[in-house]
C-alpha cells in the first residue's frame, strides 16, 4: 500500500469510525465523544503551533476564549444566529493570534512561553473586568432557541454529535492538508533548525506567524462551536487551565502528529472523568501524567507509535 | 480622609507586600539565575508554607507566639525539602531543559495544589499573630498658621506589619551575605556565571542546583509564613505570589538578586498605591500587560542592561 | 563585472573591533577564498554579507544593488547561499527534504524531486537520500550542506570552512567539484587547507585582525612575506 493510500486510510477510516460510533454508543459516551471532538479540535489548533512548528505556548485559552466569547457576545448582545456568531468568533480568534504573534513573537524558547501566558491571563482579567457585558466569572448561558442552525437544534444531542463531528472532521483535515504542503514543510523545517531555515531563504518570522493565525483561528472555531453546542460561555474557558489542557492533551497524544491531538484528548477525558468518582481534585491527574510524560514519554502516544511502527504517521 | 492620610496608609500596607514579594521573588529569581529555569510551582512553595504554618500552630496548640515561631523555622525546612525532592526525581532527570522544566513545573503545581485541596481543605484559615496591637499614625495639618498633629481617624497600623517589613529585610541581607561570604554562595555565583566552567572545576553543580531549588523554595515559604496572620491560608492562594514574582524578576532583570529586589519595593509600593485608584482586577491587567511587553522590548529587564 | 562589492564594512562587538573597514569586490564567475588565522574576522565578516550579522558601518552592494538593510533570507532570495561553518543541517528529516527545503525556494512541484536528486548526485550522496540527515556522518553532512548550497542554484554561494573534518578522497571530489562549478557561480570560499585554496581558487584575500592584509592571485599571496608573518607566526 501506498504511503498516501496508508495516510488516507488512517484519518478517513477514523472519521468514518466516529460517525458510525453515534449510532452504538450510550447516550453517556454519545456526549462525551461530542464534547472530545471539539476539544480535540482545539488541540490540532495547538498542535500546529507547538506539534510542527515548535512553539510551545501557555496563552491558547485566549484564542479559545477569543471564539467562544466571539460567538457568545453575538449571539446575546445582537441575537445573531450561529452561522454568523460562528464567524465573528473565528474573525476574534484570527485578529487576536495575529496581534499576540507579532508581539510574541519577537521572543523564543521561555520568553515566548511567559509572553503568551501573560496576554491569556490579561485577557482573561479582561473578561472578568468588562463583567457587565460578559457577565464575568458567572458567564452566560446561550438559550435553546438561539441555537437553531436553519431549522437544526444544536441541543439535540443526534444534531449535536453530528456538528461536533463536522468540526472535528474540517481541522482534521484542514491539518492534515496542511503539514503535507509546502508550507506546513517549511513549519517542520522552523521547527527542526529556525537559522538554517532562514538562511535557505524564508521569512520564518512571517511564516510563523502564519502558523500562529491558523492555529488560532482553528482553536477560536472550537471555543464558538463549543459555547455553541454545549450552550455556556465562561471565563472559566479563558484561565490558564484552559491552556494547558491542550498541551497536556497533544503532549500525551503526540506532539507533531496529525491524530496526537485526538488520543491524547480522549485519553485524558477519560482518565478525568474516571478519577472523578475518586476524588473532586481531578487535576491532580492532570499534573501527574504531565511530569510523568516529561519524564518517560515526550512523544506522546502516537509519537511512540511513529517511533516504533509507523514511520510514515504525518 | 484626606488624600495624604490615605496615601501614607497606603505605601505601609505597600511596604508590606512589598516585604513579603521581595523574598518570593529572591526566590524564583535565584533559581532562575543560578539553574537557568523557570519554575511555575514557585507559587504552590508559597500556598505550602501557609498552610504547613497553620498545621505547625494547630498541632502546638499553645501560645500562638510559640506555634508562630516554630512554623517560621518548621515550614521553609519542610517545603525545602519537598523542592530538593523534586529538583532529584524530576528536573535532574530532564536535564533541566527550560522548555521541558516549564511543563513538568505546571504538573507539579497541579500535584501540590490538589494534593493540598485533598489534605487540607477548600476553607481558607487564619494563624494566629504572635502580637499585634494597633498603632495610631499621627498627621499634621496646617491650622490658623502653625503646623498641628492630630490622628486622623482609621489611619492605623499594627506592630505585626512593622514586624514583618524588618524580618524580610533581615533574611534578604542574610541572603545577600551568604551568597557574598560563605563557600556556598560563592559556589552558586560560580555555576551562574559559567556551568560548564563549574563542572570543570569539579563544583558538585547538582548538589548545588538542588541547594539552590530548596533554598529558592524555602524562601517562598518563608514569606507565605510572614504573611499569614494577614492574609489566610488557602490552597488556591499561590497564583496571585507567582504572577507577581514574574513581574518582578522580569522587571528587575531576570536572575538580578539586587534588581528584583528594587522591582520588589517599586511594585509592592505601586501596588497599594494603585489599587486606591483603580480596581485591583484593572491593575493586574495592566501589571501582566506590562510584563509580557518588557519582556518582547526589554528583554534584559527594565533596569537591567542589555547583553550582547 | 562586480557581483558583490563592500565598502568599509565593519564591526565591533562591546569594544572588540572583529572586521575593520572591509573593501572587497567580487567580479562574476570568480571563485575567491578567503583566508586568515583564526580570530581574523572570516565568519563575521561573510555573515555581514548574507545579513546574519548587522554591520557596524560600512555598506553591501549585490548585483550594483544596496542590500545593506535587507534582511538574511531577502539576501538568499536575491541569489545567495550561505553554507554553515558548523554543520547546520535539519537532523531528524532525511537528506532529500534537506536539500528539497533548499530547492523549494526557487522551484515548485515536480520539479524539486529532480533538482535533489541532481543536487545528491553531484556531492556523491544519491544513495542516501532516504537516510536521515543526523545519521549521516560528519563528513557526509558537510556534503549535504554543499548540496543544499547547489540546489540552491545561487549567483553568489558563500561556502564558511566545508572541507573541515572531510576524509582525503572527499577533499578531493570537494575539489573537482569546485572546478566543475567555476565558471557558472560566483563562489566565496572560507578555507583553512591551502591545498584546496591554491587547486581552486581564482584569487585569495587575506584577512588578519580584521583588515585586509593582501589579496592577490594563489601563487603571489603564497610568496607574500606578510601573510607568511601573519600566518605562521614567523615574521
Amino acid at each position: 500500500m501506498s504511503e498516501r493510500a496508508k495516510v488516507v486510510g488512517l484519518h478517513g477510516g477514523l472519521l468514518v469510525l466516529l460517525f458510525a460510533l453515534q449510532f452504538a454508543l450510550p447516550a453517556y459516551h454519545h456526549g462525551n465523544l461530542a464534547r472530545i471532538m471539539v476539544l480535540a479540535s482545539f488541540a490540532i489548533g495547538y498542535n500546529l503551533l507547538f506539534g510542527y512548528t515548535g512553539l510551545l505556548s501557555l496563552g491558547h485559552a485566549l484564542f479559545f476564549a477569543a471564539g467562544m466569547y466571539g460567538a457568545g457576545l453575538s449571539v446575546l448582545h445582537f441575537g445573531w444566529s450561529p452561522a454568523p456568531a460562528l464567524i465573528v468568533g473565528l474573525a476574534a480568534g484570527a485578529a487576536v493570534s495575529a496581534l499576540l504573534g507579532l508581539l510574541a513573537l519577537r521572543t523564543a524558547g521561555v520568553a515566548f512561553m511567559i509572553v503568551t501566558l501573560m496576554f491569556a491571563q490579561a485577557g482573561y482579567l479582561a473578561i472578568l473586568y468588562f463583567g457587565k457585558w460578559t457577565y464575568g466569572d458567572e458567564g452566560f448561558v446561550i438559550a435553546r432557541a438561539a441555537r437553531m442552525l436553519h431549522g437544526v437544534d444544536l441541543s439535540d444531542p443526534a444534531s449535536r454529535y453530528f456538528a461536533a463531528l463536522a468540526l472535528f472532521a474540517v481541522s482534521l483535515a484542514v491539518c492534515l492538508w496542511l503539514v503535507r504542503s509546502r508550507f506546513g514543510k517549511t513549519l517542520i523545517a522552523i521547527r527542526e533548525n529556525e537559522e538554517r531555515t532562514r538562511m535557505l531563504g524564508y521569512d520564518t518570522f512571517a511564516r510563523k506567524l502564519g502558523a500562529m493565525v491558523i492555529s488560532g483561528a482553528i482553536s477560536a472555531a472550537a471555543g464558538a462551536v463549543y459555547g455553541l453546542l454545549f450552550g455556556y460561555v465562561g471565563a472559566t474557558f479563558a484561565s490558564v487551565q484552559y491552556s494547558i489542557f491542550p498541551l497536556l492533551w497533544v503532549l500525551l497524544g503526540g506532539a507533531g502528529v496529525v491524530v496526537g491531538p485526538f488520543v491524547g484528548t480522549l485519553f485524558m477525558f477519560y482518565l478525568i472523568d474516571l478519577s472523578s468518582g475518586v476524588t473532586t481534585a481531578y487535576m491532580l491527574i492532570a499534573g501527574v501524567v504531565l511530569v510523568l510524560l516529561t519524564l518517560f514519554a515526550p512523544q506522546g502516544l502516537t509519537g511512540e507509535l511513529r517511533r516504533r511502527l509507523w514511520p510514515w504517521l504525518p | 480622609m484626606e488624600l495624604g492620610p490615605y496615601i501614607l496608609l497606603a505605601s505601609i500596607e505597600g511596604s508590606v507586600t512589598a516585604a513579603v514579594l521581595a523574598l518570593t521573588a529572591v526566590g524564583l529569581s535565584l533559581v532562575f539565575g543560578v539553574m537557568r529555569v523557570v519554575n511555575i510551582a514557585h507559587g504552590e512553595f508559597f500556598m505550602l508554607g501557609a498552610v504547613i504554618a497553620w498545621f505547625v500552630a494547630q498541632a502546638l496548640g499553645a501560645h500562638p507566639a510559640v506555634g508562630f515561631a516554630a512554623a517560621l523555622i518548621v515550614a521553609p525546612l519542610v517545603v525545602g525539602a519537598i523542592a530538593v525532592a523534586a529538583d532529584v526525581t524530576i528536573l535532574k532527570r530532564i536535564d533541566y531543559d527550560p522548555e521541558r522544566t516549564i511543563v513538568a513545573t505546571i504538573g507539579l503545581l497541579y500535584i501540590i495544589q490538589q494534593l493540598t485541596l485533598m489534605g487540607y481543605g477548600p476553607d481558607a484559615r487564619p494563624v494566629e499573630a504572635p502580637f499585634n496591637s494597633r498603632l495610631a499614625i499621627p498627621w499634621w495639618e496646617w491650622k490658623d498658621g502653625a503646623l498641628q498633629m492630630y490622628w486622623p481617624w482609621g489611619l492605623a497600623t499594627t506592630s505585626y506589619k512593622l514586624a514583618v517589613i524588618g524580618a524580610a529585610a533581615l533574611v534578604l541581607l542574610g541572603v545577600w551575605a551568604f551568597m557574598t561570604h560563605t563557600r556556598a554562595g560563592l559556589l552558586m555565583r560560580a555555576t551562574q556565571q559559567d556551568r560548564e566552567m563549574a563542572l570543570a572545576f569539579g563544583i558538585p553543580v547538582e548538589r548545588v542546583y538542588a541547594l539552590v531549588f530548596g533554598i529558592g523554595a524555602g524562601l517562598a515559604a518563608l514569606a507565605a509564613v510572614l504573611i499569614v496572620p494577614i492574609s489566610q491560608a488557602h490552597y488556591l492562594m499561590g497564583a496571585d505570589p507567582l504572577l507577581l514574582s514574574f513581574i518582578v524578576v522580569i522587571i528587575g532583570g531576570l536572575g538580578s538578586l539586587p534588581g528584583t529586589v528594587v522591582a520588589a519595593i517599586l511594585i509592592g509600593l505601586s501596588d497599594g498605591i494603585v489599587s486606591v485608584f483603580f480596581s485591583p482586577t484593572l491593575a493586574k491587567i495592566l501589571a501582566t500587560l506590562l510584563v509580557a511587553l518588557v519582556l518582547v522590548f526589554r528583554p534584559g529587564g527594565l533596569f537591567g542592561t542589555r547583553q550582547a | 563585472m562586480t557581483l558583490l562589492a563592500t565598502q568599509g564594512l565593519s564591526k565591533h562587538f562591546a569594544g572588540l573591533q572583529a572586521v575593520r573597514g572591509v573593501d572587497l569586490d567580487l567580479p562574476r564567475g570568480e571563485v575567491r577564498a578567503l583566508i586568515g588565522p583564526n580570530g581574523a574576522g572570516k565568519t563575521t565578516l561573510v555573515g555581514m554579507i548574507c545579513g546574519r550579522i548587522a554591520p557596524s558601518s560600512g555598506t553591501v552592494h549585490f548585483d550594483g544593488r544596496d542590500i545593506t538593510a535587507l534582511p538574511a533570507h531577502r539576501r538568499i532570495n536575491l541569489g545567495m547561499a550561505y553554507t554553515f561553518q558548523i554543520t547546520s543541517v535539519f537532523a531528524r528529516l532525511d537528506a532529500a527534504e534537506n536539500v528539497a527545503l533548499a530547492a523549494r525556494r526557487r522551484v515548485r512541484g515536480e520539479g524539486v524531486e529532480a533538482v535533489v536528486q541532481e543536487a545528491l548526485a553531484r556531492v556523491g550522496l544519491a544513495d542516501r537520500a532516504a537516510t536521515l540527515a543526523g545519521d549521516l556522518s560528519y563528513g557526509h553532512q558537510r556534503l549535504l550542506e554543499i548540496a543544499m548550497g547547489l540546489a540552491q542554484a545561487p549567483r553568489l554561494l558563500i561556502l564558511d570552512e566545508p572541507t573541515q573534518g572531510l576524509a582525503e578522497s572527499e577533499i578531493a571530489a570537494f575539489k573537482s567539484l569546485i572546478r566543475d562549478l567555476a565558471g557558472g557561480a560566483t563562489i566565496l570560499l572560507i578555507e583553512h587547507n591551502m591545498s584546496v585554496v591554491m587547486e581552486t581558487a581564482n584569487r585569495v584575500t587575506v584577512l588578519n585582525a580584521g583588515e585586509v592584509l593582501a589579496e592577490g592571485a594563489p601563487a603571489e599571496i603564497r610568496a607574500d612575506k606578510a601573510v607568511q608573518a601573519a600566518y605562521l607566526g614567523t615574521g
